[in-house]
């Protein structure tokens, strides 16, 4: 082992807590001010320490929203930020999941040119191609829809690859072992392949969830009305240009139950996640 | 690479395919090449009617000021974005690598910002540095700084990169974490035995083993710069004061949304499509080489 005196250690103890200070302090502020009342943070006078107006304040967000800008209660932007991003998240799985299968276990007339064609949609992301999406999911009417949020999300070149590439790694006996018993393409891919998947699956859940609960262009264009709105949306919203009006302890508890989810999947599933990011970059 | 054991079947596997290549047709290829030949069409004030131009959007395009302005805006932020956020979660994960009691409990506290969305960083941030109300600000004026990011260009670009820095400090960390381990010790151990005190290693034998982390990194904090700064700025400056803060990709989304004007969005959405693939071209080549590394 190379030699780490103590001195170095607690110069590096140091550097590190420094790093979370930085790194928590603006969601620590947050919290604060969600926490005291509008008047004395709009007069640039809030305290550093928690004030007493937590429940009052979470109450109102979640159940009934802010009395200017939107009206909608953020309970509603939650639920529509969470059907929008598990749409997302097992669209994006189901449909590679099958796509890769068909890619790594069939034969097929146009197999490669099939799979160029998904693997090109990498270099198509939504923000180059923003007005004329609109326009198609205008003409097929559904705009303010979970279709219409979550459709042109779905595809995903990413997902595809990462099956194809763990589907070469699995042993061809496990297809011979499956064929002599008789099964065909549905029953290996429901009883051998899908289980061997499941770890893969969930790293890949774990990611796809965040990215779909944190989208913000998309959403943006498609949604006009209230109660259709996400909760990223929904919190641009609130932050109205005249800065008097703006609520800010329910800005501020909007923007941590927004955070509250997707930061929840990363500290409890933290195997899974850094599994799931590592190998989407691969 | 092709498998030796598949199945035998006509019409499944285009079933199978089905799905996704219906969602990358309709939302994907359609609108892409809609913009393309969008890009090459003008049409009048009234959008009554419409004519071929060929690359007059275009050459409007680059004879317009404010899209050169904008050019050189956004490879700004992404060189300072990258940089910034690089340095800082390279230092990080340098000292996060050391057997340290708790060095879990320091992953688990660094990597969380991951999850936090664009639109809720640039409301954290701009709270916390608003000039009438924020925490920061009060400190700021007393240190005799005049600070006004909603009206004052540079102080807002400094905004979003710092903002857009430390929502990548967290990616960047966990990458750099994992590039670290990966380095055998023994290598260490033996420039400790040549007698490399504790810098030297970190730049003569860490470092360049690093690297290609390094290069995979810069080139994925470029593209974050490039697109997933639009929630940032759209909740903290919303491109302004002036233009200050707007980059490619919130020009593509004004120009379309408020100007109207297709032709030169559609124009800007083709140059962005082109950088894309130049990055991702740029991202797999060298993917490639890392495997063989």
């Amino acid at each position: 082992m190379v030699e780490e005196e103590g001195f170095r250690r607690y110069v590096a103890h140091i550097i590190l807590w420094i790093g979370i200070a930085i790194v928590a302090f603006p969601v620590y502020l947050a919290f604060v001010a969600s926490t005291q009342d509008n008047a004395v943070i709009a007069n640039g006078q809030m305290s550093l320490l928690p004030g007493g107006h937590f429940f009052q304040t979470y109450y109102q967000t979640i159940f009934v929203g802010t009395s200017g800008s939107t009206r909608e209660p953020v309970g509603n932007m939650m639920l529509n930020s969470l059907i929008m991003a598990l749409l997302i998240a097992l669209g994006k799985i189901a449909i590679s999941i099958i796509s890769a299968y068909a890619i790594v276990y069939f034969r097929f007339p146009f197999r490669m040119p099939i799979f160029w064609i998904i693997f090109i949609t990498l270099m198509l992301p939504v923000e180059v191609r923003i007005y004329p999406t609109y326009k198609i999911v205008a003409d097929l009417h559904m705009l303010d829809s979970y279709a219409g949020l979550s459709l042109p999300l779905i595809a995903s070149a990413t997902a595809t690859l990462l099956f194809r590439q763990f589907f070469m790694t699995v042993p061809d006996e496990l297809l011979e072992a499956s064929r002599i018993d008789g099964a065909g393409p549905f029953r290996f891919f429901w009883d051998t392949l899908l289980p061997l998947s499941r770890t893969n699956m969930a790293a890949l859940f774990v990611i796809l969830f965040i990215l779909g609960w944190n989208q913000y262009l998309w959403p943006l264009l498609i949604t006009t009305r209230d109660d259709m709105q996400t909760i990223q949306i929904g919190i641009r919203k609130m932050i109205t240009t005249t800065d008097a009006l703006t609520e800010w302890p329910i800005v501020m508890a909007t923007a941590m139950l927004a955070m509250l989810p997707p930061v929840f999947v990363v500290i409890a599933m933290q195997k899974l996640f850094v599994r799931g990011l590592v190998e989407t970059e691969k | 690479m092709q498998k030796q054991a598949i199945f035998q079947s006509k019409l499944l596997p285009y079933a199978l395919v089905a799905p996704q290549l219906a969602i990358v047709l309709i939302f994907f290829y359609w609108p892409a090449l809609q913009a393309v030949i969008q890009s090459f069409l003008l049409q009048d004030a009234f959008g009554l009617s419409t004519s071929f131009v060929w690359f007059e959007n275009y050459l409007d395009l680059f004879k317009e000021r404010a899209y050169f302005e904008a050019i050189v805006r956004t490879f700004f932020f992404s060189f300072a974005i990258a940089v910034s956020s690089l340095s800082f979660a390279l230092l990080l994960a340098v000292m996060a690598d050391k057997p340290l009691r708790g060095s879990t409990l320091y992953r688990t506290l660094l990597i969380w910002p991951y999850a936090v969305a664009p639109p809720v960083v640039g409301v954290l941030w701009i709270f916390m540095l608003h000039p009438s109300l924020g925490v920061l600000s009060r400190y700021l004026r007393n240190m005799g700084i005049d600070w006004n990011p909603l009206l004052d260009g540079n102080q807002a670009a400094s905004l979003i990169i710092l903002a857009a820095a430390w929502k990548q400090i967290s990616y960047n960390f966990l990458f750099f974490l994992a590039g670290l381990q990966s380095i055998p010790r023994s290598v260490l151990e033996a420039a400790a035995i040549d007698g490399a005190r504790p810098m030297r290693r970190f730049w003569t034998v860490t470092f360049p083993l690093l690297s290609p982390t390094i290069f995979f990194l810069l080139v994925v904090n470029i593209v974050y710069a490039f697109f997933d700064t639009f929630g940032i700025i759209d909740t903290m400056t919303r491109g302004g004061p002036g233009k200050s803060t707007e980059t490619l990709v919130y020009k593509v989304y004004t120009d379309g949304l408020l100007g109207g004007n297709l032709g030169s969005s559609a124009a800007q959405s083709v140059i962005l499509m082109i950088m894309v693939i130049v990055l991702t071209g740029i991202q797999f080549r060298f993917v490639e080489r890392k495997v063989t590394y």
